[in-house]
């Protein structure tokens, strides 16, 4: 009985490839996407305009509060009411995003206020226009804050990414959802759905930690 | 559409989203605790100097991290009746939400011990007192402190994670918003008043956060 599933489950592999591409794909555009919004949302948020900041703090605060599934049933169902139209494929898209930009917006903004404001006033004192502070003086000390949280951030898109198999659209999880309907046997099917993240995603954490230890030890250097 | 968005079913529906608001919060008090009774023994795991223990515990924390939730409740879930264990979709629900953040409850825990500086462990043993003894006077008392804070932030996601029991038919608040959302068509209100339920949820919790690390604080300026 068990070789019967073992070949029905190799039948089913094309799906479980285009499961795995969907998945990556999502999370791929979704992580580009949600860094870049998420690197600008940051800064504005620290750029000292106060209507801004907090217009910013509170739509990251209602993101942070709910969950990811009832904010994809929202994008999904309610914006066509709106009188957009949307697939699942771009409401999955725009709710990682988005998730991904708030998320992302919280470390550089812990990342940026790190930066001791002598540098700010040293750039200040050499005459460097706000961008070229950003850009050559905050970014890249800040940068040391933000990469472990940020590698961190992206394993946490990956696996959310799962979520959107709620809204059925093909991803690794909902691939595991249509077999287990034809192979009777949930442990070995979701054995090989966790493998596939598994694969993407450990290594993707073993670097967050590497990034961390070596950031601890940089700090340590500096004390000495 | 959302020019008629209907307070007056959302009235109707209140009790439906009483039920759920209520499970969801026993359903996660319940997890909670269950996630610490896994994180607690699998971070005693994680300390020993043996390979025996801390491989497998090591393991355990590394495939839940690099998992999604949902795959691991489909696992329970679709899994389970293989082995001959028929439960109540509740009762997946729970034990995967505590195995899930067990894991992680786990890493809070050992961060909190290992916080804990080299020469407390020393004077304690310098003191004469047993590893129970240094355990349970010097390091938790310690490490206590430092993980609260963290381990409210694991309650937090907690909450907001078992809005995927949804998905398993669990009775709880996402499902009631599912519920209006499909006997009405209308997913505004379902959706929007689920959304504003949580974010209660998670503002108490917030709250509680930042209370207990002002009560920690204080505590921390006593010693």
């Amino acid at each position: 009985m068990i070789w019967q599933q073992l070949q029905s489950l190799a039948g089913s592999y094309p799906l479980a490839l285009r499961g795995l591409g969907m998945t990556v794909m999502l999370s791929l555009i979704s992580l580009v996407l949600g860094t870049l919004i998420g690197f600008g949302l940051g800064i504005l948020r620290t750029g000292g305009n106060r209507l801004i900041s907090s217009v910013i703090g509170a739509w990251v605060d209602l993101i942070r509060g709910t969950p990811f599934l009832v904010q994809i049933f929202l994008i999904f169902f309610i914006l066509p009411e709106l009188g957009i139209e949307l697939d699942a494929f771009s409401a999955g898209i725009i709710a990682l995003t988005n998730l991904a930009a708030c998320f992302i917006c919280e470390i550089v903004v812990a990342g940026i206020r790190s930066v001791p404001t002598g540098q700010v006033e040293a750039a200040l004192a050499s005459g460097l226009s706000r961008w070229q502070r950003m850009r050559q003086v905050v970014l890249p000390q800040a940068m040391r804050i933000v990469l472990p949280p940020l590698v961190g951030q992206y394993v946490l898109l990956i696996k959310d990414s799962s979520v959107v198999s709620a809204i059925g659209l093909t991803d690794l999880t909902r691939v595991g959802w249509l077999v287990v309907q034809r192979v009777p046997n949930g442990l070995l099917v979701f054995f090989l759905v966790g493998l596939g993240y598994f694969i993407v995603c450990y290594p993707l954490i073993m670097l967050a930690r590497r990034l961390e230890q070596r950031i601890g030890a940089a700090h340590g250097e500096v004390q000495l | 559409m959302l020019e008629n968005f209907s307070f007056r079913t959302i009235v109707e529906y209140l009790p439906l989203f009483g039920q759920g608001l209520v499970t969801t919060v026993w359903l996660s008090l319940l997890s909670f605790a269950g996630a610490l009774a896994v994180g607690i023994l699998l971070s005693a795991m994680n300390l020993q100097r043996g390979w025996l223990f801390r491989v497998p515990a090591k393991a355990y924390i590394d495939a839940v991290r690099a998992t999604p939730l949902l795959a691991q409740l489909y696992f329970l879930y679709f899994g389970l009746p293989r082995l001959g264990i028929i439960l109540p979709e509740l009762v997946v629900g729970i034990l995967a939400l505590s195995l899930n953040s067990g894991a992680y409850v786990a890493e809070i825990i050992r961060a909190g011990i290992l916080s804990i500086p080299r020469g407390q462990v020393e004077a304690g043993v310098a003191s004469g007192m047993t590893y129970v003894q240094r355990m349970r006077l010097v390091i938790l008392p310690q490490a206590f402190k430092v993980t609260i804070p963290p381990l409210l932030g694991q309650a937090i996601v907690l909450v907001k994670d078992s809005a995927l029991l949804s998905l398993i038919a669990v009775a709880e608040l996402t499902r009631a918003g599912q519920l209006l959302a499909s006997d009405r068509f209308m997913p505004a209100e379902g959706f929007i008043t689920i959304a504003a339920f949580y974010l209660l949820l998670y503002y108490g919790l917030k709250g509680l956060a930042a209370l207990s690390g002002r009560w920690l604080g204080q505590a921390g300026a006593r010693t």
